[in-house]
This record gives C-alpha cells, structure tokens and sequence, in this order.
C-alpha cells in the first residue's frame, strides 16, 4: 500500500470536512440570502467531496468507513491544516478563506486529474468542475467588495494579511512529496503552492490588493495533528448527535 | 436458464423513474443511467450522479431498486458507476424541452473560457426568450442550479449549471 497517497488522501479529505462544516455555519446566517445559500450549497460539495475520498480510503487503503473517519477519530488524529478550523468569524474573513482556499483547491484537482492513480484522477476532474463555481463564487464577491468603498476594501485586505500565513499551511506536507512525484501520482504542495501564488498575485493586481510583504510564518502542525483551540469543540459538535444515540436503533 | 426479461421492459420502467428535484424529468432523461446487464437470475443497474455531493442519491438508488423489483418481478441491483463522470451533455434533447418548459434554462454549453462570471450573462431567459440577462449567484435551490435575472421582463429564473 501506498502510505505517502494514503496521507495525502487524508489531509485533503479532512480539509474539506472541516471547511464544509464551518461553511455550514453560514447556514441562516448569511448577509443575504443569496450568500446564504451559496455558502451552504458550498459546504455540501466539501462534505460530498469528503465522502467520496473517505470511501477511497475505506475501499483501496485499509482505513475504516466514511463515517468513522468523519465522526470518531480524535482531535490529534485529523491531519487538516489550520485554516479550515477557525470559526467563520465575520463575512469577511469567510470570504478570503473561501478565495484563497478554494483557488488552491482547484489547482490541487486541476494537477490530480492527471494522477498516475487512476480513481484518484476521475475524482479529480469532477471535483474540478464543481470547484469551478466556488471560485467563481469567491473571485465575484471579492471584486465586488474590493471596488465598493473604502470601509470595504480596507476590510478584504486585512483580511488577506491576517490570513495569507494561515493559508500557506495548506502546502504543509504530511507525506513524501518527491515519492509521489516520481510515482507520477500528485506534483507535491511545494509545487502547488508556487502555482497557486502566481494565481493569486495576478489577480490582486488587477483588483489592487497585496499579498503581506516580508517573512510570512506558515502556520504549519494541522498536518501532523496539532490543532487550534477552535478544532476539538467543532469536532464535539460534529459528533453531538452521534453521541448521544450511538446506535441509533430507536430511529 | 435465463430471465426472460427484455432491456426495453427496464429501460421503460427505468423512464418513470423520476428526478425528486426535478420531477418532470427521468434517471433517463438526466443520463444517470451508464449500464444495465440482465444476469441469470438479477439485473444489474449502474448510475451516477449528476453533483458529487448529490444528498437524493441514495433516494433514487433505492427506488430505482424497488420500482424495478415491483414492475419487473425479479432481484435488482444498483450500484454506483466509478468509471464514468457525468456531465451536462449527457442530458438529452427531449430532457432539454422538458426542463425548460419546467421553467429551468438548460446547461449553457461550457466552452473554454477564463472568465466565467461573464460567460454565463446572456442565457436565455426562459419567460421572455430575452439574452438581456445577469448571473445573480452560481447557487440555487438545488447543487446543480444557479440563479439569473432578465432585465428584461425584470423576472429571475433558474439554470442547470453545467458540468464538463
């Protein structure tokens, strides 16, 4: 078994089960309807994409079924990265979360497409095409946002500085990156990452936004199971129902 | 010795089987169906998806099972198809008639192009025919629909997003 592929499958599968839940967390809450709706229409393909990664998992790696892996492992035993588990805070910082995690989401799909490993790669290119819409969703409200007044420009852009060093762990790696280059089988988050900041500073140019200047620390460790304070009760409440009727026989 | 059942009799059963988001439209309309193989003493149905996280999935995989098992008197298996992705060019024309006589524009055919929030300004409207329409937001009632408005008759209306 491929062990590197194995952490690899792992870390993005958690990434979107995490995002997908705080996603959901816009649900009724949203500053209009039609954000409302696009945040929770988002948050159900992270959890579909999560799914279907999870029964990759269950099925060519040995691991357990979707739903364990979803609802009972313990905190140091998610491997997702930072970024995904702050609470969702205020619009803004939601927003620049959604860009900036997503454009690396769809970059990541766009190069696994091409995966040596086959299910991997037809996962891919239709999460590919829904991820599409999420960035679309994103590049939209941040344009919107960045040309509408000052207070609002301001806003976005305090929200990139404070959260570019948590999206650059994203690109921490929990597996052998060269391994999976030679397999063929994913192009690595070093390179990812270069990709995806030549995709970013393009766009920023246009809209007039910067990336922070200087030595930006990446906040790495969600990879290795070393969380923020804000994961374990995320993760209580996930689970809540679970819980409370473990089997769920009286259903 | 065989069944005795013909690919037409499931593929008429497999016609009523309607879409819950959409029900004026059938698996077989939508392209859900990849595969049907008549084994000796079960048949076997594959399907896919239209949205990964498609929550009616397991809905309809259950009552194409039974709705098949009722009509057809004999054991059905669904199984979900890994090989083929579906995407919006599977639906067919008549399904295309249907959906917008339902009151949903049909996928926009997704060329290549880099910017996608214009791309899909222009889709017909489907109260007024007009092309004087704005894309309000990539999300809808349902994963695969996105929202527009005619500035025209002033009225929004829903599209099925395409998928390549």
């Amino acid at each position: 078994m491929n062990t590197n592929l194995k952490k690899l499958l792992l870390q993005m599968a958690d990434d979107e089960l995490i995002l997908g839940h705080r996603n959901s967390e816009w649900t009724g809450l949203g500053p209009m309807m039609e954000e409302d709706i696009a945040f929770s229409s988002m948050a159900q393909d992270k959890l579909g994409h999560a799914l279907g990664l999870f029964e990759l998992l269950h099925k060519d790696f040995e691991e357990m079924d979707a739903d364990t892996l979803a609802f009972r492992r313990a905190e140091n035993e998610l491997t997702c990265c930072h970024l995904v588990e702050l609470p969702i805070r205020e619009y803004d910082f939601s927003l620049v979360r959604h860009f900036m995690f997503d454009h690396a989401e769809y970059l990541r799909y766009d190069a696994l497409s091409l995966s040596s490993f086959t299910p991997l790669a037809t996962l891919a290119r239709k999460y590919r095409s829904e991820i599409k819409y999420h960035i679309m969703h994103a590049n939209t409200w941040m344009k919107h946002l960045t040309f509408a007044n000052e207070e609002s420009k301001t806003r976005i852009q305090s929200a990139i500085d404070e959260i570019y060093p948590m999206a650059l762990g994203i690109f921490e790696a929990n597996y052998d990156e060269n391994t999976l280059q030679e397999e063929n089988i994913f192009i690595g988050e070093k390179a990812l990452k270069v990709i995806w900041e030549n995709n970013i500073k393009e766009l920023f140019s246009k809209w007039n936004l910067t990336l922070p200047f200087g030595n930006n620390q990446a906040f790495f460790g969600g990879r290795k199971g070393l969380h923020t304070e804000y994961l374990q009760p995320l993760l209580l409440e996930m689970s809540e129902v679970l819980r409370y009727d473990e089997s769920a026989e009286d259903w | 010795m065989m069944t005795s059942i013909r690919p037409d009799e499931i593929y008429t059963a497999l016609a009523t089987i309607q879409d819950p988001e959409i029900p004026v439209l059938s698996v077989l309309d939508l392209g859900m169906i990849t595969h049907i193989d008549i084994k000796e003493n079960y048949v076997l149905v594959k399907m896919i998806p239209t949205y990964a996280a498609c929550p009616a999935v397991n809905y309809i995989r259950n009552h194409i099972k039974k709705n098949l098992e009722e009509t057809l008197a004999i054991q059905v298996i669904v199984e979900l198809d890994n090989t083929i992705l579906w995407n919006s060019d599977r639906i067919t024309d008549i399904a295309k008639k249907k959906l917008k006589n339902f009151g949903i524009a049909t996928p926009k055919k997704l060329a290549n192009c880099n910017n996608l929030e214009e791309y899909f300004d222009g889709t017909p409207c489907v109260h007024c025919e007009s092309n004087n329409t704005v894309l309000k937001t990539p999300f809808g009632s349902t994963l695969c629909r996105a929202i527009h408005y005619c500035l025209d008759c002033k009225q929004s209306f829903e599209h099925f997003k395409p998928l390549e």
